[in-house]
């Protein structure tokens, strides 16, 4: 008869000591920048340091914790995983004008499936870049895109415009990771090698990182891109571009001169532009800008992203559909038409009768009569927490977080893909296994119909 | 008819912040419900920091507290709020035929609710 040895008594520290680890390179995923860099200290499911975030980034990390709520709601009320995929297949396999919204907030993996289900029911598929810098997409068909990679900034730009954003509170890493301050390839005393400009009509904290700062009146970036382009060319400006845009033609001369004389140009754009009366204008304004320099020298432009994967979801849905956004799929194959399949108007107008919404929160941050509509329709959410627009769906799931918990592909906003290294396991399923479940019933049940003759 | 002023939602530090330590939670709620102004407009409307003004255009209202805005960041004329639930409210359903509705640069009236609570 053998005996069993009692197991070594476990030293207190034993006893007491969480699970400790550290993930190394991971990828946050709370704004455009993307930062892969992060080092992630996990104890007992819970990150409890982050080096190299930033305030933004700390914030993410340090605030997120597991919700203690059910995995699946119908209309309020905790149903199980297989109710909740069955009633999401049946609002979406039966609504008549379905809309897809959202997934600037997911990976790559799960905008795939979203874009396919839409198909599937005949749908639109709109996401947060239609609120964001969709505008500049429809610039991108008028004038194209100079662009570059944020690693060719770091590397080449001696001359940095930022237009119509706020890097130092909504990109905070910007500066010191991509552009501003690392010394480069060609640039080897970093911030001393480079000239920064900062456009806008509010001198915001960004103002400090700039040599150069110009005040523009309120809705006049157009006007002052165009004059900028002119000036470039050497077409003679009236001095009233000052009484329009509050920037002397002075100041605008010696500005343009300056970008004609630089080696590597960029001019980094943000929604003070898209989000302003004249939007796609104002983008195309200053993309025609960059490319017109061009005839001088090296000059590129990129839109400022904001939320982790929005460009992902660009990618995604241009790579399926051949547009990025506002996509109608209703006629079996892909028709784009921003103001008409947009959720905004879809929604504003009252159009859509169901909304598969994906980590976002239209309920609140649409205008009123979106979100009135918005209430009246079934939705299915798929969202980490308990947003607005989880509280008012008919199918509510919780889901897990990506870069966090879950796995998968995002993009940088200069279009580079970065992978992701969660941290730690999340009990509630991913957007990617979800949307994968409701895409397969939604086939059975449109298979098991029969064919119409 | 009131003065009319421009808006400009946008993001903040802090915004970003406490929108991870939740919606719901006093400091991301006081970030997107304050209204920022400009000192020369604050001086002029005599206005003091924390009084309720009324926000109003074409498409809808809201009340929030008020504050001045720090240094010359604001020019006299503009306004600053936090982007969010209150900021949106004042935005139209209408997109001009690009999928964006005017979240920056609306016009606005102003007025005083009430003195500090």
């Amino acid at each position: 008869m053998s005996t069993v040895a009692p197991p070594p008594k476990a030293s207190p520290s034993d006893e007491v000591l969480p699970e400790l680890k550290v993930v190394t390179d991971a990828t946050c995923t709370f704004c455009g920048c993307v930062c892969d860099d992060m080092e992630l200290t996990v104890e007992d499911n819970k990150i409890t340091k982050a080096k190299n975030a930033c305030v933004l980034g700390k914030a993410w990390f340090l605030n997120h914790h597991i919700e203690d709520r059910p995995e699946a709601t119908i209309e309020g009320q905790p149903a199980s995983y297989e109710q909740a995929i069955e009633r999401a297949a049946d609002i979406l396999s039966n609504a008549t004008y379905p809309l897809t919204y959202g997934l600037s907030d997911t990976t790559c993996e799960a905008q795939r499936v979203a874009v396919a289900i839409s198909d599937w029911i005949g749908g639109c598929v709109d996401t947060t870049t239609s609120v964001c810098h969709g505008p500049s997409g429809i610039a991108f068909q008028e004038v194209g895109e100079v662009t570059c990679t944020l690693g060719e900034i770091k590397n080449r730009a001696d001359f940095i415009v930022f237009w119509g954003g706020n890097p130092a509170e909504s990109h905070p890493r910007h500066f010191t990771r991509y552009s501003l301050m690392p010394k480069g390839q060609f640039l080897p005393n970093g911030r001393k090698d480079r000239t920064a400009v900062l456009i806008d009509v509010r001198k915001t904290k960004s103002a400090k990182a700039a040599d150069i700062f110009l005040q523009l009146k309120p809705r006049s970036d157009f006007e002052l891109a165009w004059a900028m382009r002119a000036i470039a060319k050497g077409v003679d400006i009236d001095p009233s571009i000052e009484e329009k845009t509050g920037i002397s033609l002075a100041q605008l001369t010696d500005v343009v001169e300056r970008m004609k004389a630089a080696k590597f140009g960029v001019i980094l754009f943000g929604m003070g532009l898209t989000m302003t009366r004249g939007k796609h204008l104002n983008s195309e304004a200053v993309l025609s800008l960059a490319r017109d320099l061009n005839q001088y020298t090296r000059w590129t432009a990129k839109p400022m992203r904001g939320h982790g994967n929005v460009t992902g979801a660009d990618n995604v849905v241009t790579w399926q559909t051949g547009y990025p956004f506002g996509v109608n799929l209703g006629r079996g194959y892909p028709r784009f038409n921003p103001g008409e399949w947009t959720s905004s108007d879809l929604l504003a107008r009252g159009e859509c009768d169901a909304a598969l919404i994906i980590a976002s929160d239209p309920m609140s941050n649409f205008s009123q009569p979106a979100r009135d509509h918005l209430a009246r329709i079934n939705l299915v959410v798929l969202d980490p927490k308990l947003s607005e627009t989880a509280k008012v769906a008919t199918v509510a799931f919780t889901t897990s977080t990506y870069g966090i918990n879950t796995a998968g592909t995002v993009y940088r906003m200069d279009d580079v893909p970065i992978p992701l290294r969660p941290a730690f396991k999340s009990p509630y399923r991913s957007d990617y296994e979800i949307l994968k479940a409701i895409e397969t019933r939604i086939r059975e049940k449109q298979l098991a119909e029969p064919a119409v003759s | 008819m009131a003065e009319i002023f421009i808006l400009i939602p946008g993001r903040t530090s802090k915004q970003g912040t406490t929108l991870n330590e939740g919606k719901s939670t006093d400091g991301y709620l006081e970030e997107i419900n304050t209204l920022q102004i400009a000192p020369e407009d604050m001086a002029r409307l005599q206005y003091e920091d924390g009084d309720k003004i009324r926000v109003w255009n074409d498409f809808g209202e809201i009340v929030v507290p008020c504050k001045t805005s720090k240094g010359d960041e604001l020019p006299p004329g503009l306004l600053f709020i936090s982007y969010g639930d209150q900021s949106s409210r004042l935005m139209a359903g209408e997109t001009h035929g690009t999928g964006m509705p005017d979240s920056k640069g609306m016009d606005v009236q102003i007025a005083k609710v009430s003195d500090r609570s």
